[in-house]
């Protein structure tokens, strides 16, 4: 209680294990069979999913199909009531709140914020893990590289809650690029933003990928997410239905069931990158 | 963790505005020039991926000790018995070996038995509702959360009403105070350990809970009321108006332990509400835990209130009010907002209560009736200018 109260073991612990860098390919992060049930229904039935360094998944699937659910197990805010999950080598319960966020940042989907801090103030929150180790000193370069690959530089002093919608779910964007984990997990991070700013979006995962980090993304587009993906996991029914790279996953027959909507996919023609378009009929054809 | 209390460009340009057109204010033109206050050790690094206004927070830190010092030494001086600065000054100096010289016999036992213990309360007690305050804004993430959400203050009020009714003595003087501050503590828990579920708590679940629990206190009132004599109900009415009246050294040092203790560890949680602002799952992201943080907090937030309530009665609006001044001042930023708001409270309730003895003098008005007569359309205003300013509440 009285350590409690003075507050010790939250952010300068000194306990904490550093972070031991994942070579490319290697495990970062994995579900097995998890289940979770609100209430009666079964909102995750025995999904598993395997995350690895330098390479971005897209989680996609139908609307209350478990996606959001399936991140939340992989980021520790939602303990499964069977299955396992593991984050590096430990089960993620097995790892401390401070020692969880040197190894995985998180993006909600959405933005929120009780106080009008600036959106400097806001990105620099994102380097909070790292005060009192080694990598402190990294605070300011990693701050303004974040600002700068989120282009969000330009409102630094602007107080966030006075931003738009898209402005703002840049600046958290460049809060979990600032936090500079190995693991990001990403939900819905294109949902407010133009086009444009999609693209820079999943331009910066790729480069976090390239650099040796495991992204997981949730995506709505399916063109997107056959464009910047590695591959490709399909959320159905609290499982994971199809995980793959885009060309095998982005199945007609697949996608058709899965979101109740017959599709087209074919090849665009210049790159050769699968294009996933429902199947509509031309008025007056 | 160096610049987390800046607040934004256009705030920036009219604070340098402002201290161009008040020479007058030697703080305020002093830090144009001093890039390097201790909440600004900004790298040029910085400067150039965020250009930041210069922090507010030395001045205005400088201001309020300044106006702290000001108002004690008036508020020791004024009253029936009208005793000079300068006499006050030197007797001080004399009794902490200063040189100096002692008063007469009648001015020394005024200023050192009724004044002084009052001055020193009320700062104790400005200081430890003001920081109770900021905490609790903090931990709610929400700018209209006092500590009275929570129950502690209907809960002091029950211990104390009770104590009156029930004609309870068994510590003296001391009893209806003691009563209070268990009052307020054993309510606190209450709503902490109802509202709490598999080893989390909704920040919505207390704050209902502590409606039921106010509810609850507020009839458990009304049936003392009910049973309680003429003089009884008036010794209670007088507790709830608030009155810092009553106010001896053996009360001050009954306050002080909680009162430091309480603003001793408050600081040390700046950082986190810092991150608890972006609600509670990007928080724990972050590594805070959350959980823990709010147990301490509101533990603190009680001893601090209990503590004041229990010699003072009811004392409302300085919690509310002073982190939003400060907060509008010098941005939401925890390191600064938490004993700039202890400071703050005291300054208002030092003032208040100078106020209270003298505007109606030589009667006494009620200090809480005070706070809540000029704080309440005060409040309104600020909530207004907000809203038109920032299209929000904050």
């Amino acid at each position: 209680m009285i350590r409690a109260v003075l507050g010790r073991g939250g952010l300068r612990g000194r306990t904490r294990t550093l972070p031991v860098p994942v070579p490319a390919g290697g495990l970062v992060a994995e579900v097995v069979g998890a289940r979770i049930a609100l209430g009666r229904r079964p909102v995750l039935d025995g999904a598993g999913l395997t995350v690895r360094a330098g390479e971005v998944l897209a989680l996609a699937g139908p609307n209350g199909a478990g996606k959001s659910t399936l991140l939340g197990v992989l980021a520790g805010d939602l303990v499964p009531d069977a299955g396992e999950v593991r984050i590096g080598d430990r089960p993620v319960g097995a790892w401390t709140a401070p020692e969880l966020a040197l190894r995985r940042a998180v993006l909600p989907q959405a933005a929120a914020l009780s106080f009008p801090f600036p959106v400097a103030d806001v990105v620099r929150m994102g380097r909070a893990p790292w005060a009192g180790t080694d990598r402190e000193d990294e605070d300011e370069a990693a701050v303004a590289e974040a600002m700068a690959a989120a282009e969000v530089t330009g409102f630094a002093a602007r107080p966030f809650l006075a931003l738009s919608g898209g402005e703002r779910a840049r600046v958290a964007l460049a809060r979990v690029l600032a936090q500079r984990t190995g693991l990001l997990l990403l939900d819905e991070p294109t949902a407010a933003l133009d086009l444009r700013h999609q693209e820079l979006v999943l331009r910066l995962c790729r480069e976090r990928a390239a650099a040796g980090a495991a992204v997981v993304v949730v995506l709505h587009d399916l063109g997107l997410a056959a464009a910047h993906a590695d591959r490709v996991a399909i959320v159905h029914g609290g499982r994971v239905a199809a995980d793959g790279p885009p060309s095998e996953v982005l199945d007609e027959e697949l996608l058709g069931r899965v979101y109740r909507q017959p599709v087209e996919v074919f090849p665009h023609p210049r790159t050769g990158v699968p294009l996933v378009v429902p199947k509509r009929t031309v008025p007056g054809a | 963790m160096t610049t987390l209390q800046k607040t934004p460009g256009a705030a920036e340009s009219r604070a340098s505005r402002e201290s161009r057109e008040s020479p007058e204010n030697p703080e305020a033109t002093d830090t144009r020039g001093t890039h390097g206050s201790p909440d600004s050790p900004d790298s040029p690094r910085t400067a150039e991926a965020a250009p930041r206004r210069r922090s507010t927070a030395t001045p205005l830190t400088a201001g309020l000790l300044a106006a702290l010092l000001l108002l004690a030494l008036l508020s020791a001086g004024t009253g029936a018995y009208g005793i000079p600065l300068g006499d006050v000054l030197s007797s001080v100096q004399h009794r902490i070996g200063l040189g100096g010289h002692a008063l007469d016999r009648t001015a020394e036992s005024v200023l050192w038995n009724i004044r002084l213990p009052r001055v020193v309360l009320a700062v104790l007690v400005g200081a430890s509702l003001g920081c109770a305050g900021a905490l609790m804004q903090g931990v709610f993430g929400n700018p209209l959360a006092e500590p009275g959400v929570i129950g502690i203050s209907s809960g002091a009020a029950v211990g104390a009403v009770g104590a009156v009714v029930l004609g309870l003595t068994f510590l003296g003087n001391w009893t209806v105070s003691v009563c209070a501050f268990a009052g307020g503590l054993v309510t606190v828990l209450l709503v902490y350990a109802m509202s709490r579920s598999g080893g989390r708590t909704e920040v919505v679940t207390l704050i209902l809970t502590g409606i039921a629990v106010t509810a609850f206190a507020g009839a458990l009132i009304g049936l003392f009321l009910f049973f309680a004599d003429d003089a009884q109900i008036s010794q209670i009415t007088f507790w709830q108006l608030g009155s810092l009246a009553q106010a001896t050294w053996p009360k001050v040092l009954a306050v002080l332990p909680c009162a430091l203790v309480g603003l001793a560890v408050a600081p040390f949680h700046a950082r986190r509400l810092d991150l608890l602002a972006l609600g509670e799952r990007p928080a724990r992201h972050l590594g805070v835990d959350v959980e823990r943080l709010r147990i301490a907090l509101i533990l603190v937030v009680a001893l601090l209130t209990a503590a004041a309530v229990a010699v003072s009665g009811i004392v409302t609006f300085v919690g509310l009010v002073v982190p939003h001044v400060l907060r509008m001042a010098n941005g939401p930023g925890h390191r600064f907002l938490i004993p700039g708001s202890a400071l703050g409270g005291a300054v208002a309730l030092t003032a208040g209560d100078l106020a209270a003895r003298t505007i109606a003098a030589p009667a006494e008005l009620p200090l809480g009736v005070l706070t809540a007569l000029i704080g309440s359309p005060f409040f309104f205003w600020l909530l207004r200018r907000t809203r038109r300013k920032q299209g929000g509440w904050a």
